[in-house]
């Protein structure tokens, strides 16, 4: 059985859709078999970001509603073998999503790959709340400002108590993913320092990502940025957070300083 | 002309809890409501002016039939404030309020048991005897509740019973309200509210301060009327008076 990811964030605009493309290449360059489900149901995105946007037929709600079968609607990537494409619809709405429709879905899609990576809508609504309710696994994106961390907090909130583990009484693992982070802004101290924002929301991080032009780039070509240039700072640090992701013990570097920080990396996984 | 406040204090709002005597009525309801008279003809006034709460669970009644109970009551001198038990469709608006989280409390005395018992002309001025109610009430301590997970934004505690301990940080957006006092070990950044029963004596204490609101008894204090100096260092808050106090705690 593959392990179910959900790469939500509560505020939109924080890179959840980059980072759940980033992370599913990443993962899938690993030769793992990777699917990334879009439930932005009537804004979809992920289809550009991985460059799948011609060769869309059939959608999540498609399958959803029994139109079409799992497998007419998975979309492989070009350049991954391992990776796949859920769609969803860009003329439905998210009450097209049913509870019973998503469990069966996901269960499937369990079945068959090694990971499945659900993308969520920005909000804490219908959407976002069925993203995350069969997940195993929790990746929280946050930037570091505090109307983001915010709301990420009340989405950890959410994924305490409204996630079937959770209600199973079991523990969800949370990991923090701290995107479009600005060294220079960080400098000047006009930016939250990543162990405020650790403090505040006590979940261990996965991963620190520097706000950059590459990220931008991949994604007008269509590209997820961990396949676009692996060498860049951006890819690198997706590439680490699947490692992390996958259970690979790697340390953590925050972009724009010199000095390791494995002495602090100790202080940071156990908030 | 703008409206000048000459009296800047704000209103207080608290909760306070009463006792009152609960009815629980059976069927079928002529011979109950019978059982009734028979009991207020024995101790006349023992309905009036106490406020009575009726509490319907388990009992098979229509909508109609329950604002006739309401109606027969009414004529006996029993005033209903609430009834306990009830679901949502029972309830007309015409009625009283729905009523829950009620605590068992000492029993009433019951006047008509004794009358009942001894002969019926002989007028007993002593209360029934408590050697004739076998059953205690527990004795519960003062309660409280520990929570060792961070309080999230949007997540609130409410304990109107008694203290709340929590072992992690309360986040923006997130609110703690306690019947006794409250204490943070961590950061508090969103809203406590100590004393929310209607006790002076509750205290508020954090590790750190970065509140949003800060509440004891009805009196608040918002975050641009705590004073700069208290941010980010322990705190400790009480009431004198109508002023909340405050110190640091290191």
């Amino acid at each position: 059985m593959g392990k179910v990811v959900v790469v939500t964030s509560g505020k939109g605009g924080v890179g959840k859709t980059t980072s759940a493309a980033a992370l599913g290449a990443a993962l899938a360059q690993r030769k793992e078999k990777t699917v990334v489900v879009d439930f932005d149901v009537g804004l979809r995105n992920l289809d550009l970001v991985m460059g799948a946007e011609r060769r869309v037929v059939y959608d999540l709600v498609n399958v959803i509603q029994g139109d079409a079968k799992l497998p007419q609607a998975l979309i492989r990537d070009k350049r991954l073998d391992t990776l796949y494409l859920l769609p969803a619809s860009q003329t439905r709405d998210k009450d097209n999503l049913t509870a019973q429709g998503v469990a069966q879905v996901i269960g499937a899609l369990k079945r068959n790959f090694d990971w499945v990576i659900c993308d969520s809508p920005a909000g804490i609504e219908r959407g976002a709340t069925l993203a995350m309710r069969h997940a195993d696994i929790a990746v929280v994106v946050t930037n570091p400002e505090v109307s983001s961390v915010r709301d990420s907090d009340r989405i950890i909130g959410l994924i305490d108590a409204k996630t079937v583990k959770a209600e199973r009484g079991e523990s969800i693992d949370k990991h923090l993913l701290l995107t479009r982070y600005d060294p220079n802004r960080a400098e000047r101290g006009d930016m939250l320092k990543v162990e405020d924002v650790l403090e505040i929301l006590s979940i261990p991080l996965l991963g620190i990502v520097p706000e950059s032009m590459d990220v931008l780039r991949a994604s007008n070509l269509g590209t997820p940025v961990t396949l676009a240039d692996s060498q860049s700072a951006p890819a690198q640090a997706y590439l680490q957070a699947a490692r992390r992701l996958a259970g690979e013990d790697v340390p953590i570097s925050v972009p724009g300083e010199k000095r390791s920080l494995l002495g602090k990396l100790f202080g940071w996984r156990a908030a | 002309m703008t409206k000048v406040l000459t009296d800047s204090r704000p209103i207080r709002l608290k909760g306070r809890s009463f006792l009152a005597l609960v009815l629980s009525p059976e069927l079928p309801l002529g011979s109950w409501l019978q059982q009734l008279d028979d009991l207020a003809e024995r101790s006349a006034g023992f309905f009036l002016r106490r406020p009575i709460v009726l509490d319907v669970q388990g009992l098979e009644i229509s909508r109609p039939e329950l604002k006739e109970l309401i109606d027969d009551l009414g004529k006996r001198n029993v005033r209903i404030i609430g009834i306990e038990g009830a679901k949502s469709s029972l309830l007309g608006f015409d009625m009283p309020p729905a009523m829950s989280g009620g605590k068992p409390a000492p029993d009433f005395e019951q006047p008509a048991e004794d009358a009942a018992v001894g002969t019926a002309d002989e007028h007993h001025s002593e209360p029934a005897a408590p050697a004739g109610q076998p059953e205690s009430q527990p004795v519960r301590p003062v309660p409280s509740l520990i929570i060792d997970q961070p309080v999230r934004s949007g997540q609130s505690v409410i304990f109107p019973e008694g203290d709340v301990t929590i072992v992690a940080s309360v986040a923006s957006g997130a609110e703690v309200v306690a019947g006794g006092s409250i204490h943070v070990y961590g950061t508090l950044r969103g809203r406590a509210m100590a004393g929310s029963m209607g006790n002076s004596s509750a205290r508020i204490f954090c590790s750190k301060l970065e509140a949003e609101l800060l509440a004891i008894d009805g009196l608040y204090k918002t975050a641009e009327d705590i004073e700069p100096q208290l941010r980010g260092r322990a705190v400790h808050l009480w009431l004198e008076g109508d002023s909340i106090m405050t110190n640091t705690l290191n």
